[in-house]
């Protein structure tokens, strides 16, 4: 069996004209000429009331998704937004990955480009998907209404179709299709006129998720799938180290490989291109390089930089950026009767997704065609126009399906590989597959930090004030420049979960000490989310114990006006039966996070075996207030999916000698495996509040959670990701 | 030459001996359901069977295969409907759905020789498949759900 070449058929859209505008307030649409588009395809093409959805005479309406999907469920989750508002059936229903268009699909959180990350998926669509939908259903009514002579006012809906009562009426959405005309100035609409929650018929049902069968058949298309006619696979030999290049390349062996056809130099490495991609792989590892020996990163060791950032954080004349602050944070913890502080250091960690990184491209002339499996395809955009030096308008994006993200897939240097073979090599489809050990050693990891935090207590036992200071390796100074240099110099990622605390303080500061040491730091699922809340979710017990308060009454009362944080507390409790006495050698810990919008609290039962200070997760419990669930089958998964994250991460560690990474697979950087996960269950408390992000929110807690119960169990307070297990042992 | 049967139909490849199997199933038949992963047998993306048996292909050299008999996801079941895929639907268990194949090709080996397992026999056969989105316990009701579903049949 030579299976027959049926390669990946993505939907062409060049016929149809997106010309809808999205204003980041409100969606203000606006139309081109897509009438003349429909009379030169006839009356069966669909119709497309706006940029978003398509309309089929057969009744069957294509919906776009704007963001990739990672396993986060938005494939199903964001389409679902139209449907409900324009009374969609479900059923007849297809899905769409959307084409590189951002001033149609790009997501307002994101400064209008097309990128998923930081959980902003659902935040950046929730209401304009849902005012297209709105607008959508308006434009199929007043089509429907016009041809029956009867005010449009007259008409009402049912899933994907319009009714008239009152002479008994009715006509489905693909019949108007085969008619219908996008008016003149089509109708807008205002948040404030979407359906009240009261009225969903499809957010907050459990929809099941629309890839999920081709996930279990294997037909579901990576990334790494993606395969043409006449296709080539390249590897690449990066520089050992960050930032540095090739001098002299000797491929005379790897030329002699069989199946090798291309060596393409790289400003960072080099490329080998075969017929195969086992071909690809030995060629390259018959390369022959001679590497600069000038990037800053070669003085990059985890053990001579903890120190560094250390001293850093104790120097505390030394203010870096003061990220956020009120009142006199300074003043405070100087007249306060007692004062607390601790240090904390998290390791580099990587993404190790089970994808590797990989992406096909093609050139022909001036253009590029991408397949991506990507979280950033304006990332792919500019690793081509600014990267590789093709025109914005020469530049096609195909978005696959992705083998996990986790911020790993927001970085573009995969498409930089394939964007610079491809145009070395035109003409050939091209895709360049790294290896696990080139996906561990070639990571952009998770900053290495060490934060100071210091609190001050009045006679009485009160918080008064609360100063935290970070140390790391800028992630946006080299990701995000303009979103940095915008903000005065904040690190956002790095930072993420200290600032605009829930908690509240009288007095506060956030200072960032940002360091350069040459590294490609990045955004690692929940980024500063999970070594920020561990260290104040730790700390926050030590100061409850130094005010001789019990920790959860501590946090209740800086809570106070926050009845959401309380609620998600309590029930955490509550689903742990908080107070039920454990069997020996068993504790409880809590710990609370506010980051992305939503609202977490977690409960983590614990032992330690003394012997090797190995820590246990036994069970998590934890309960979420994200607002309005859209899913919320996926809000447990993702809570569920985090969580074994976050219990993976308390023994995950990248070190570095001389700014090279020295582990390379899962033998050295062991990830969870299923005899160690936890039972975990989830409470998912729906409120009639925007929602917030999923994705991420339930790796916060995780950590300081199991330190808490571990501090219970041992008398320990563990400052360290991971934990220092030599610390436990007794 | 080196000859097998895939799914049920006669196959070849030219490629060289060591060619792991994993990359003649996946880009010289394009059957791409069988995942890279590691390279290495850690992680069990590109779990196939061999003669019935569960086998990593990642580290399988084609010319081992010589005569044998290969079932990959794609030819699991006649129309994806064997108990396990069905039952990973019921369950919505993929998140990112990458290593899903190999999960389930490893679960379907289990369910072969052991129709009622328990958890903890489950997690020990499971237990070198990874999973990084973290599904684990909802791979381990898919199966469980799965094994009812054949009990009954």
């Amino acid at each position: 069996m030579k299976s027959e070449f049926k390669g990946i058929v993505f939907q062409a859209i060049s016929r149809r004209a997106f010309l809808l505008s999205t204003g980041a307030a409100a969606v203000a649409v606006g139309f081109g000429s897509l009438l003349n588009v429909r009379k030169a395809f006839g009356q069966a093409a669909p119709f497309s009331p706006n940029g978003w959805v398509r309309v089929g005479t057969d009744n069957i309406v294509t919906v776009y998704a704007p963001a990739c999907e990672m396993g986060q469920g938005v494939f199903t989750a964001m389409p679902l937004l139209i449907a409900e508002e324009m009374d969609l059936d479900w059923s007849r229903v297809r899905i769409e990955q959307a084409p590189y268009n951002p001033k149609v699909f790009g997501n307002p959180l994101f400064g209008g480009n097309m990128l998923a990350g930081a959980s902003r998926t659902t935040r950046g669509y929730y209401t304009i998907m849902r005012l297209a939908g709105m607008q959508g259903r308006a434009i199929m009514v007043d089509n429907a209404a016009k041809k029956w002579g009867v005010p449009a006012a007259e008409c009402s809906t049912e899933p994907s179709a319009v009714l008239h009562k009152a002479s008994g009426r009715r006509m489905s959405y693909g019949e108007i299709a085969a008619f219908a005309e996008v008016p003149a100035s089509p109708p807008n609409f205002t948040p404030e006129q979407l359906k009240p929650m009261s009225r969903f018929r499809l957010i907050g049902k459990d929809v099941p998720r629309v890839e999920i069968p081709d996930k279990v058949s294997g037909q579901a298309r990576y990334g790494i799938d993606v395969r043409m006619p006449g296709m080539m696979y390249a590897a690449v030999l990066r520089a050992p180290v960050n930032g540095e290049r090739p001098l002299q390349v000797d491929d005379a062996e790897a030329k002699k490989v069989a199946g090798v056809k291309h060596i393409v130099p790289l400003p960072y490495g080099v490329a080998v291109v075969a017929d195969t991609y086992p071909a690809a792989q030995k060629g390259k590892q018959a390369l022959k390089v001679e590497w600069s020996q000038a990037s800053k990163a070669r003085s990059y060791t985890t053990d001579k930089v903890i120190p560094e950032y250390q001293q850093r954080v104790r120097n505390l004349e030394d203010k870096g950026t003061v990220y956020e602050a009120h009142g006199d944070v300074h003043g405070a913890i100087a007249k306060a009767a007692k004062r607390i502080s601790a240090e904390y250091i998290s390791l580099n960690v990587t993404h190790a997704t089970l994808e590797p990184q990989n992406c096909a491209a093609r050139v022909d002339g001036d253009a590029i065609e991408f397949w991506a499996p990507t979280q950033s395809p304006f990332g792919v955009f500019l690793a081509a126009v600014k990267g590789a030096g093709f025109k914005p308008e020469n530049v096609k994006i195909n978005v696959t399906f992705l083998g996990g993200g986790f911020g790993r897939r927001a970085e573009n240097d995969y498409a930089l590989d394939a964007a610079l073979i491809a145009k070395a090599v035109p003409g050939y489809p091209i895709k360049t597959l790294w290896s696990r050990e080139d996906d561990t050693r070639y990571t952009k990891p998770r900053p290495l930090t060490v934060q100071r935090l210091e609190a001050g207590l009045d006679a009485q036992g009160n918080l008064v004030g609360l100063r935290t200071r970070i140390c790391g390796e800028s992630i946006y100074r080299r990701f995000a420049p303009p979103a940095f240099q915008a903000s005065g110099g904040k690190d956002l990622p790095l930072c993420e979960g200290a600032f605009e605390p829930t908690y509240h303080y009288p007095n506060f500061s956030l200072e960032q000490l940002l360091e350069a040491r040459g590294v490609d730091v990045a955004v690692w699922r929940s980024v500063g989310g999970g070594y920020t809340k561990f260290a104040l979710e730790t700390f926050i017990e030590e100061v409850a114990q130094a005010a001789g308060k019990d920790p959860i009454e501590f946090r209740m009362k800086l809570l106070e006006k926050e009845p959401r944080g309380q609620a998600v507390i309590r029930e955490a409790m509550a689903l742990a039966d908080w107070n039920r006495k454990r069997p020996a050698g068993r504790a409880l810990g809590l710990a609370y996070s506010d980051i992305w919008e939503t609202y977490v609290a977690m409960v983590a039962e614990v032992s330690v075996d003394r012997k090797s200070g190995n820590v246990n997760v036994h069970e998590l419990w934890s309960a979420v207030d994200t607002g309005v669930a859209l899913q919320p089958a996926n809000v447990h998964a993702q809570i569920e999916s985090a969580a074994v994250w976050g219990v993976s991460a308390l023994r995950e560690r990248l070190l570095y000698k001389d700014g090279v990474p020295q582990q390379s697979n899962f033998h050295d950087y062991p990830v969870l495996r299923m005899n160690e996960v936890p039972r975990i269950t989830t409470k998912v408390i729906v409120t009639d509040n925007k929602p917030g992000g999923i994705g991420e929110c339930g790796l916060p807690p995780v950590a300081p959670a199991v330190a808490n119960a571990v501090f219970k169990l041992t008398g320990k307070r563990l400052r360290d990701l991971p934990f220092k297990q030599e610390l436990l042992k007794a | 030459m080196i000859k097998f049967a895939v799914n049920g139909k006669e196959a070849w490849s030219e490629q060289p001996a060591d060619t792991p199997l994993l990359w003649v199933v996946r880009d010289e038949l394009g059957l791409t359901g069988t995942k890279f992963g590691c390279g290495m047998a850690q992680c069990g993306a590109c779990t196939v069977h061999v003669n019935g048996q569960p086998t990593r292909s990642c580290v399988t050299p084609v010319s081992s295969v010589q005569g044998k008999r290969i079932t990959t996801i794609e030819g699991l079941s006649a129309s994806a409907d064997h108990p396990l895929q069905k039952a990973w639907i019921a369950e919505q268990v993929p998140q990112c759905g990458y290593c899903q194949s190999g999960q389930i090709m490893t679960a379907a080996a289990l369910l072969e020789k052991n129709r009622k397992p328990t958890r903890e026999q489950i997690v020990e056969h499971m237990k070198g498949n990874l999973c990084r989105c973290g599904t684990y316990n909802q791979i381990v009701a898919a199966i469980q759900r799965a094994a009812g579903e054949m009990q009954k049949a």
